[in-house]
């Protein structure tokens, strides 16, 4: 019970960015009819937002004073953080805190970098082929990718979280287990709970607002919204930099978990476009629940357990799911009838 | 025989291709490129890229998966070579039906979906394939440390006929070792072969089947084919290429790694065949011409070489354009790829040949026009 309930917990931060990637790739597919194949990238340009802010906010003042020698003679360098001369010891907490402040550089950025992507680029390739569009964002995808290499040089570039959520919660106990019996650490919930919310946000906003409705009409029948003279084009442009936030933000509070590195986005990508082939191709929940879904059966099948009656299914249970789906049922597990089914 | 009978134009063709391939040595020259590590390469993926035409660019099913048949291919040769002889007349032999039957087996699941389904479900099983190689199938595939030859192999026929030699045996033909140039003849002699089976497909009755799935399946169906065991060999077809690619790897170095089965050496096949031109005969062996040409040269040039490259430009300029040029060239010669990618699936979606078509009926008012859709990628939906 505790091997279980720990397995499942282990999977919900990875199912978590499974979520929120996929949420981005099926409101393009379902507004925009496009495969976005640079999806990945917007992920990983999210977590590299999170290194430049962090970078901004460590650059250092460096003084020379040439009273004070160091045990070798030379004159010390005092090294001040910027943030720290401007706003005191509050400089302290903001560099502490930087992961999560990211978020307010990235999503400017973000919805900057995806209103200039789709106005740039995919809006030629509405009426191509999904083939042209794959192929398309590939090659926008290895640009930016080679770009972030460029500028941030090929290595992982490791964030710490805020000192406060270090260490692990004794999950455990919330539910009247022993003490210790279930433990989990604190920033890994923080993830689940994070990844919770910007989807809730997300149905929240097309479902109450008068923007989302009109998206959402948009997404049904594109032509008649068209003929009511209202501009869907520029809502689904906005929808487009949305779904980029929502990979920004996904990528900037994933990187304590894994140090940011120019290729992640791909690593990333082609398990997302299998979480919303398994959810249905143009389904938002159909992407959320595979997401979870795929993440939690990754964490089981890489237990030692299953591990030793099926050597390598920890490997290969991603895929496995996507194929055993698309074969039995095409239009995934929560796809509407007839979307993209043959 | 009808065998060898093709139409004036082909055996022009395939004429004029022999002689490129087979002075390669001559012509690489003045570009830097003729050492035989490098032409072979360009020969063994011209090959891989034919043979992905063959479906991609007849039946519009697309493959993001291709790799892992010329992982197959490769390992399958290298095992030939350790446990029956140094003879690359089996190993090739072998390589091709292992995939074939690999390609056989994933194309019968594959080929029940179309579209965007049919990548992805390609896709999932050259990721499992590559994942596997790394993980559980180590004892068959020597995991990170790549499958190759060791002093111990049995080599069963090569040592009933004579003793073993000092150090690790080189493949060879019919005890002609294949090593430099000599490696690279064998496989240009290899390409032209599988360039004529391309020749024949694309003419044949089966090929003009394949390009009717490509330009409307439910219409074909409709006329009373069943047009999924045509797709399933054209999908063997093309797999078995990749087994023959993989294989000729294996002769030229005899070393099988997972990493040929990743998915972006998938990708790179695809792009290959885009760059150059899909479903024209010679528009993939171009493409993937020109990319192994970027791969080994560009990525070899260094700020030294771009400095004497930009001297005309006046000093405060020289600079500049030699750290933007720098971006481009090295280390960033995928970004190179990527921009040309992008602007090629942007502005000449037929690829280089369609761009030769344009400016060949430029200046000759005779040639036919060709229906601007007639080379694109459709994919069969």
């Amino acid at each position: 019970m505790d091997a279980i309930l720990a397995q499942l917990l282990n999977g919900l931060d990875k199912g978590g960015a499974y979520a929120l990637i996929a949420l981005g790739l099926t409101l393009v597919f379902g507004t925009l009819g496009v495969v976005n194949f640079a999806h990945g990238a917007l992920f990983m340009l999210g977590a590299f937002c999170a290194v430049t802010f962090r970078y901004i906010i460590t650059l250092e003042n460096v003084v020379i004073d040439p009273d004070n020698l160091t045990a070798w003679g030379t004159p010390a360098e005092i090294r001040t953080p910027l943030a720290q001369t401007w706003f005191g010891d509050w400089g302290a907490v903001l560099i502490d805190w930087s992961v999560p402040l990211s978020l307010l550089l990235a999503i400017p950025v973000m919805l900057v970098i995806g209103i200039v992507m789709e106005r740039g680029l995919i809006k030629h390739f509405y009426k191509r082929p999904h083939a042209e569009q794959i192929l398309v964002t590939f090659g926008l995808a290895i640009v930016l990718q080679e770009i972030v290499k460029a500028i941030f040089g090929p290595n992982p570039i490791s964030q710490a979280m805020p000192q406060a959520l270090r260490g692990a919660a004794d999950v455990g106990v919330l539910i009247g287990m022993a003490q210790g019996a279930v433990t989990y650490p604190v920033w890994r919930l923080v993830y689940f709970l994070f990844s919770l919310g910007v989807i809730a946000a997300v149905f929240a906003f097309l479902r109450f607002t008068t923007f989302g409705m009109v998206v959402r009409a948009g997404m049904a029948d594109r032509e008649t919204v068209g003929l009511l003279g209202i501009n869907i084009d520029r809502r689904f442009t906005i929808m487009f930099g949305l779904a980029a936030v929502v990979a920004g933000v996904a990528g900037v509070m994933y990187t304590p978990l894994l140090p940011p590195n120019y290729h992640q986005g791909m690593d990333f990508l082609v398990l997302s476009f299998v979480v919303v082939v398994v959810g249905g191709m143009g389904s938002l929940p159909g992407a959320v629940a595979a997401g979870f879904l795929l993440g939690i059966l990754q964490s089981f099948a890489s237990m030692n357990e299953i591990k030793s009656i099926l050597p390598g299914i920890d490997q290969i249970i991603i895929y496995l799911t996507a194929v055993v789906i698309l074969l039995v049922r095409p239009r995934g597990l929560l796809g509407r009838r007839g979307v993209m089914e043959s | 025989m009808t065998l060898f009978q093709m139409t004036r134009r082909d055996a022009l063709v395939l004429l004029a291709f022999a002689a490129v391939i087979l002075t390669m040595p001559l012509w690489t020259a003045p570009i830097g490129a003729n050492y035989p590590g490098l032409m072979q390469k360009f020969v063994i993926f011209a090959i891989f890229a034919i043979g992905f035409n063959v479906l991609f660019g007849l039946t519009g099913y697309l493959s993001f998966g291709h790799a892992a048949f010329l992982g197959v291919g490769s390992y399958t040769a290298v095992w030939t070579f350790k446990l029956l002889t140094m003879d690359v007349l089996p190993a090739i032999v072998f390589a091709i039906l292992v995939s074939g039957l690999f390609a056989l087996a994933i194309g019968y699941l594959s080929m029940r979906r179309s579209g965007i389904y049919f990548s992805i479900l390609t896709l999932a099983f050259a990721q499992m394939s590559y994942n596997l190689a790394y993980s559980v199938l180590t004892p068959i595939t020597n995991g990170e440390t790549s499958l190759q030859l060791t002093l111990q192999d049995p080599r069963v026929i090569d040592l009933a006929l004579a003793p073993r030699g000092a150090g690790l045996p080189t493949a060879s033909l019919f005890g002609q070792t294949l090593t430099g140039l000599g490696g690279f003849y064998f496989c240009a002699v290899v390409l032209i072969v599988a360039f004529f089976i391309a020749i024949k497909i694309f003419a044949s009755p089966f090929g003009m089947m394949l390009r009717g799935i490509k330009s409307n399946q439910t219409r074909m169906s409709y006329t009373g084919f069943n047009t999924r065991p045509y797709a399933l060999t054209a999908f063997v077809i093309s797999g078995m290429y990749a087994g023959l690619a993989g294989a000729l790897l294996a002769v030229t170095d005899p070393l099988a790694g997972a990493e040929r089965m990743q998915w972006t050496a998938s990708g790179e096949v695809v792009l290959m065949t885009i760059l150059g031109g899909v479903g024209t005969l010679i528009g993939p062996v171009i493409g993937a011409w020109l990319i192994k040409y970027f791969e080994n040269i560009f990525s070899a040039f260094n700020e030294q070489i771009l400095s004497r490259f930009f001297d005309f430009v006046p000093d405060p300029l020289h600079d500049t354009m030699v750290a933007i040029a720098s971006k481009f060239v090295g280390e960033g010669w995928q970004l190179t790829l990527g921009l040309l990618f992008v602007l090629v699936v942007v502005f000449l979606p037929g690829g280089i040949m369609e761009g030769v078509r344009r400016i060949g009926s430029l200046f000759g008012r005779r040639s036919t026009p060709v229906s601007p859709g007639a080379a694109r990628a459709q994919p069969a939906e």
